[in-house]
């Protein structure tokens, strides 16, 4: 299936041409009478689309260098003008032992993993950013969109308000304004308009650790390697995000198991994938049914005219 | 001006039966929980949360409603696309029962979307064309278009506007055609869409053939809906059957049974393949494993075997008790998808609220005011055949009173 990689695009140009195409090779698909449910083609222009994630931007996650001060947090609130953390990231660190998760007023929240034998790990946790978003293709309106900068944005003057895209993440990343009477969903941006200033990350700025690296995605997994290569006893051999749900922009390295972590274990396939060949059936249905149908009206029409003129022929 | 009155409520003496008073009470509070949820947002009313953003009102309201209305384009294709015209009588009850369904259907997801305002800009612009709930969202929209123009030649023959009436008979086949295809299309979508969720719904309910068997199980749920709708309506509204329209229900009934009972066999085989495909047979001795066998034997197996024997023995009320129990058969299958082995694993696992369940009770109930109130009114239980002249307010009224 990798065939296909060497006519993927390298700028936002194409990214249309990208959709369009895999339109067209799901319809293709489709009138080819692809009844099997995860049609080939399909895939093939899924990781087309791969390739254009992996000369976004992303941000390199090392948890081995965080050390929970939750600067991160506050930046994030400040600049996406959310309420201030109640405790402060200087006064308590007590906060970092209650298991907290992203809400609609905390788009980053830092988390302890306490391991045994007195090992901690804090890992600041957000939208992963996803190369090929199950947000973005179960999005009813596609409000969810992957900007070809890395981002994964929001739209909230489309947004229904359907809450699949909560539920097609497996990473659990958008939020819901469950209190308000006209609510929307709230989530991570990766700094999208900072980004397009030429600004990093609010989060990433403000890390005084430099746990947070921010860089061209191909250049992070390298970067990456190398540490695993430098130090392997620092860390397990894996890095989180390169393969999992089809890659994510966001990366994480770490000194133990993902899973203790609270990350998901997770396929390589991406996500979008996961429906796309029942959706490739759609126009299959929409030409084959009709013809059927009316074909099965025929053949009763039929039945009855020959018995009608059978029991006339009896009489 | 008491004539339109008498039209709009019927005969305001006997509004008082001991029916009318529960589900109003039930209508009543429903109606100002609708009102708290649109004020104070779903947070207000419902249990939902950040792990579970899909609850009863999808569960139930959205999941549940669409299989349970399917009868509609179950029998529209008996009569009119495979040539058993014998289950006419059946077909309009059957189609307002859908139509109704999804008109709650609808009004379910209203209460249940962020913004339900915006519905329309999902149609206009549609941009989500790889998302398996817009493509749920068109074709739900397009049949509720095609159940209302099914249904509309009651209207037709209530006001006597015969050349409308003819010319609509032209049309039953197109719509009967487009029906099928549409609740093909979205019946198994709503199964598609757990499919962008392997890590939240439990493996043994994840299955890459859930279209499959929601389409399959959807049939099943219309011909036994359509089982007990109308042996409910036939007794409840026989005064509404016109004189002139003798058919044998029985038989209409224990044909329908046979039908099941066929798809049931093919269904159960289906979900054995999806268990054997998954190889899950570990998860099979754990509390979700056996609510899953209880789904498998229980209502899919047993009514299966049922209906079988009520067929064989021509045993009509077996055949009905079947019917009933196997749309409790459908109603755990979804909830068991989209509520119950749905976030397995996130723990406290969600539980509707009281105000949840009671909205959820409400739309019902408003459901059943509607067809009781339609069917008081309009020629649903037998057609009226094209007479001479048009109705007047009079006459309409001479109606009603008869009812």
């Amino acid at each position: 299936m990798n065939t296909k990689v060497t006519e993927s695009t390298k700028d936002g140009e194409h990214v249309c041409d990208c959709s369009r195409r895999s339109f067209l090779k799901l319809f293709g698909a489709g009138a080819a009478g692809v009844m099997a449910l995860g049609a080939d083609p399909a895939r093939a222009a899924e990781t087309a689309g791969r390739v254009r994630g992996e000369e976004a931007m992303g941000v390199l996650v090392d948890t081995t260098l965080c050390i929970g001060c939750r600067c991160c947090e506050d930046a994030c609130n400040e600049v996406n003008g959310l309420p201030k953390p109640k405790v402060a990231y200087q006064d308590d660190d007590s906060l970092l032992e209650q298991h907290r998760d992203t809400s609609p007023t905390a788009f980053t929240v830092v988390n302890k993993y306490t391991l045994g034998k007195g090992v901690e790990i804090t890992r600041k946790q957000q939208c992963m950013h996803c190369l090929e978003p199950a947000c973005s293709s179960a999005c009813i309106i596609r409000a969810m969109e992957k900007q070809p900068d890395g981002a994964v944005t929001y739209r909230n003057d489309l947004c229904l308000g359907c809450r699949y895209c909560m539920l097609a993440c497996p990473f659990d990343a958008p939020k819901f304004e469950y209190s308000k009477a006209s609510p929307l969903i709230k989530k991570c941006q990766f700094c999208f308009e900072r980004l397009e200033q030429g600004k990093l990350p609010a989060c990433v700025e403000a890390c005084p650790q430099e746990a947070l690296k921010f860089g061209k995605r191909s250049d992070l997994i390298q970067e990456a390697k190398k540490r695993i290569h430098d130090s392997p006893d620092a860390y397990v051999d894996h890095i989180y995000g390169e393969h999992e749900a089809g890659g994510t922009s966001w990366l994480y390295l770490a000194g133990a198991p993902f899973e203790k972590l609270g990350l998901p274990q997770l396929d390589e396939k991406d996500y979008p994938e996961l429906t796309s060949g029942a959706m490739a059936t759609v126009p299959t249905v929409l030409l084959i049914w009709p013809a059927l149908l009316a074909g099965f009206r025929h053949f009763a029409l039929r039945r009855q005219e020959a018995h009608e003129e059978r029991s006339k022929r009896h009489v | 001006m008491k004539k339109l009155i008498r039209l709009l409520i019927g005969n305001p003496r006997k509004l008082f039966t001991p029916f009318n008073l529960i589900s109003g009470l039930i209508v009543t509070v429903g109606l100002c929980l609708i009102a708290f949820r649109l004020l104070k947002g779903l947070g207000a009313v419902t249990n939902l949360s950040q792990t579970t953003p899909w609850g009863l009102w999808i569960g139930f309201d959205v999941m549940t409603g669409v299989a349970l209305a399917a009868g509609g384009y179950t029998i529209a294709a008996t009569v009119h696309l495979f040539g058993m015209e014998d289950y006419e009588p059946l077909l309009r009850p059957a189609i307002l029962t859908g139509f109704i369904g999804y008109v709650f259907v609808v009004l379910g997801l209203v209460l249940d979307l962020g913004q339900p305002w915006r519905m329309p800009l999902m149609m206009i612009f549609p941009r989500g064309v790889t998302s398996v709930l817009f493509e749920v969202g068109m074709c739900v929209a397009g049949y509720l278009t095609v159940q209302a123009l099914e249904f509309v030649p009651a209207f037709w023959e209530w006001l006597k506007w015969d050349r409308l009436r003819q010319f609509w008979s032209k049309l039953t086949i197109w719509l009967a055609i487009i029906g099928v295809v549409l609740s093909t299309l979205h019946q198994s979508s709503l199964g598609s869409l757990f499919l962008i969720a392997p890590t939240k719904l439990h493996p043994l309910w994840y299955s890459m053939y859930l279209p499959l068997f929601f389409f399959v199980s959807s049939i099943i749920a219309g011909l036994s809906m359509v089982i007990v709708e109308s042996s409910l309506s036939h007794r409840l509204f026989a005064y509404r059957l016109s004189p002139s329209s003798h058919f044998d229900l029985d038989k209409l009934t224990l044909g329908l049974g046979k039908a099941a009972a066929a798809v049931l066999y093919v269904y159960l085989f289906l979900k054995l393949i999806g268990l054997a495909e998954g190889a899950r047979w570990d998860l099979l001795n754990t509390p979700y494993g056996h609510l899953y066998l209880i789904e498998l034997v229980g209502f899919v197996a047993l009514p299966c075997a049922l209906y079988l024997i009520g067929v064989r023995m021509r045993d009509v009320r077996l055949v009905r008790v079947t019917g009933a129990w196997t749309v409790l058969g459908i109603i755990f299958n979804r909830f068991n998808i989209s509520m119950i082995a749905m976030n397995w694993q996130v723990s406290p696992h969600y539980v509707p609220s009281w105000m949840e369940i009671t909205v959820s009770l409400a739309l019902v109930t408003m459901g059943i005011w509607l067809f009781r109130w339609l069917v008081n009114r309009l020629p649903v239980m037998s057609e009226d055949r094209p007479s001479v002249g048009s109705n007047t307010l009079e006459d309409l009224w001479a109606q009603t009173e008869k009812a």
